[in-house]
């Protein structure tokens, strides 16, 4: 009897591999119940799903689910996702990345993902920290926040991300927090359905580090803080900067129809190498050097 | 009132409580005791108040929460 009773994700995961690593009350597992709500809301099936993350607590997720996967460098996985997609146009990529590998060393990468409209969904799991090794402060951390390389209080300022990739030339652009579950799967949706560029940014707890360090013991007290901190887009337009410091601007913020680069390059492609002639793709691999 | 059943599966759990406290109609009470593992696994103790909103299951990070409809007889 109770083991039917299992819940509805299980199915999309490597049981053999759960419970899985994570600390008690990390956001990560919410991300990834909310990855397979969207996917269900976008009607996606798992089959056409590929997953591809690069290192750190986050990077981990793909290891867990039931599809092709990639774990690759650290700060990679949107250059490894570019060349998947490109030779595998029909497959939903999704890239889930911790805020280190995203904007720390991967950075380059993000923007330069965004700048081509790569339809790619990148999910990046943003904790204000580096977890995996040990609580040091990354670009997103806010100012004055503690890490174990800022025992006095981060100087620096985080970069926004959402607004980086906007401006950058993403094509859709949300973001919510795992104290939004409803909201957050739903923007997943709508990054899987957009053909571009999409970037969910998922304000996450890291309980153990950032929780820790910061006041927030528990990864309720984090859920709690990023309940009450968050303030909806819509709204924040109407606030002053000054009544703005400290809160969460959660929502979509962007969605645009651009051109999108995988098309262009299939499209150039077929251009030229009609099937009449020979085909450069082709000959390149068969060592034909006659086109 | 909704027929449930709810489920927390005890070898996933990791007692995060977050199902207690975000579960919008109370129905998870903390557990004052360990289990084998160490774990406070907390218990469905007002299930007669549960909208089956299946928050809790899309919340709980450790996918050790099932909520169905009551088709046992
Ligand atoms: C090239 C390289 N540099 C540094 C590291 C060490 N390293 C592993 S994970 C990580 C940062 C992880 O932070 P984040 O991406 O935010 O992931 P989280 O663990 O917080 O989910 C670093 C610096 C590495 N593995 N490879
Ligand atoms: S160290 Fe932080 S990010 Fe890593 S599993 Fe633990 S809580 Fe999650
Ligand atoms: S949310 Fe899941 S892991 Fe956390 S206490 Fe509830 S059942 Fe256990
Ligand atoms: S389904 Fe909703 S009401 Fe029922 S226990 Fe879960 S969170 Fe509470
Ligand atoms: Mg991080």
């Amino acid at each position: 009897m109770e083991k039917t009773r299992e819940n509805r994700f299980i199915k999309y995961l490597r049981k053999d591999r759960l419970p899985n690593i994570f600390c008690a009350g990390c956001g990560n597992g919410i991300v990834m119940n909310t990855f397979f709500n969207g996917m269900e809301m976008a009607q996606i099936s798992m089959e056409d799903v590929v997953m591809v993350s690069g290192i750190g607590c986050s990077s981990r997720i793909p290891g867990y689910v039931k599809c092709d996967s990639l774990h690759t460098t650290h700060g990679r996985p949107i250059s490894f996702a570019t060349g998947l997609k490109l030779a595998n146009p029909d497959m939903n990529v999704v890239v889930f990345s911790g805020d280190g590998d995203t904007a720390a060393i991967g950075g380059n990468h993000l923007i330069h993902g965004a700048r081509r409209n790569m339809d790619l969904t990148v999910i990046c799991i943003n904790n204000s920290i580096y977890g995996m090794t040990g609580g040091q402060i990354s670009p997103t951390s806010p100012h004055g926040s503690y890490g174990s390389t800022a025992p006095y209080g981060s100087l620096e300022n985080p970069f926004d991300l959402s607004k980086l990739v906007t401006a950058a030339g993403a094509s859709y652009v949300a973001r919510w927090t795992t104290a939004h579950p409803l909201q957050l799967s739903s923007a997943i949706k709508k990054g899987l359905k957009n053909r571009g560029f999409s970037f969910i940014e998922v304000v996450s707890q890291c309980p153990t580090y950032f929780g820790r360090k910061n006041r927030m013991r528990s990864p309720i007290d984090m859920m709690r803080w990023m309940k009450e901190e968050s303030v909806v887009k819509r709204k924040a337009d109407g606030m002053d900067e000054s009544e703005l410091v400290g809160k969460i601007i959660v929502g979509d913020f962007h969605k645009k129809e651009a051109p999108e680069f995988t098309e262009r390059i299939c499209q150039l492609s077929s251009e030229q190498c009609p099937p009449e002639k020979p085909s450069a793709i082709r000959s390149a691999y068969r060592g034909d050097s006659s086109a | 009132m909704v027929d449930v059943m709810i489920t927390i599966d005890k070898k996933l759990c990791k007692g995060c409580n977050i199902c207690t406290e975000f579960c919008p109609h109370q129905v998870y009470e903390e557990s004052g005791t360990l289990n084998k593992k160490g774990v406070h696994v907390p218990t469905p103790e007002h299930e007669e108040r549960c909208t089956k909103c299946q928050i809790c299951s899309l919340l709980c990070p450790d996918q050790a929460i099932q909520v169905d409809e009551d088709d046992e007889s």
